[in-house]
């Protein structure tokens, strides 16, 4: 986790936070889970990890890390190791450093080929804690 | 002859009730908006119709596709939003990005501005329809739908 300067805030200095991840997902649906997700009427699902936490500065944080795309057809199970955040995980501020509880979750948009558009979260998270010090040089 | 103009008056302005109903029950000055471009591939394509709700307690949160108005400019945009930055009083700052986009939207906000506000929002995407859009793109200026990128 770094120091950085950032542009896009109001202050010189945010915390950029660097995370990875491995995943390992099953999407299910029906009531014993049994049903795959990909009935006649989803065309994909757009996945998403989450960054949720608090800061002094701000109540609620939710930074997205990393999406795919899931076409039906595609396979309902994830196994993903290793992988690296595809944004930028700035925080409004230096509220990353120190901050224990940080969580990760990951969520779903269905996309039907036609009516309603429903966000679903998954029901495992993960808390990670942020070290008290920033690294100064570390290659990504 | 009278009957027919009065039948067709009836038929307008049943049509621009529902319309103004619509925008009331869904809180949005724009309840349906017609998808104009391939930026949110492949979940919408240019012709689909999508039904927004702008609800003023739901909060925004980070993977709801919202559509929104950067300040002083007429067109709405559809897209995801991958940041929130919520203050305890509800102030909330976010960001947004096309699905199918490489980089996020702060290109498309004015100068200087890097994060949308609540009140630039329209609505959020509650439902959508493909290709039903596609009539008012061919028509251009069809009164009832606004159009959307």
């Amino acid at each position: 986790r770094k120091n950085v300067e950032d542009f896009t805030g109001p202050r010189e200095r945010s915390d950029l936070g660097f995370v990875t991840f491995d995943i390992t997902a099953d999407i299910l649906y029906g009531k014993n889970g049994l049903q795959t997700i990909f009935d006649w009427n989803v065309k994909q699902l757009f996945l998403y990890l989450s960054a949720e936490y608090s800061t002094k500065n701000n109540a609620l944080n939710q930074v997205v890390l990393w999406d795919k795309i899931m076409l039906r057809g595609d396979n309902p199970r994830l196994f993903l190791k290793d992988m690296k955040s595809k944004y930028f995980f700035f925080d409004d501020g230096n509220g990353l450093k120190g901050n224990r509880n940080v969580t990760l979750t990951l969520s779903w948009n269905v996309v039907p080929n036609a009516g309603i558009l429903p966000l679903v979260t998954g029901s495992g998270h993960v808390s990670v804690p942020f070290p008290d010090t920033y690294e100064t040089t570390k290659s990504y | 002859l009278y009957y027919q103009v009065l039948n067709f008056a009836m038929i307008v302005s049943s049509a621009l009730m529902i319309w103004k109903g619509l925008i009331v029950i869904t809180g949005s000055e724009s309840p349906i908006v017609v998808v104009l471009s391939g930026s949110m591939e492949p979940a919408f394509h240019r012709g689909d119709l999508l039904f927004l709700t702008n609800f003023h307690d739901d909060p925004i949160r980070a993977g709801e596709i919202v559509v929104f108005k950067v300040e002083g400019r007429d067109i709405p945009i559809v897209h995801r939003v991958i940041k929130i930055h919520e203050k305890e009083n509800g102030n909330i700052k976010f960001l947004t990005k096309g699905d199918n986009n490489e980089v996020d939207d702060r290109g498309l906000y004015i100068e200087g501005q890097n994060w949308l506000e609540k009140k630039d929002v329209v609505g959020r995407a509650r439902g959508f329809l493909p290709y039903v859009g596609m009539v008012t793109i061919i028509m251009n200026d069809y009164p009832k739908f606004k159009v959307c990128i």
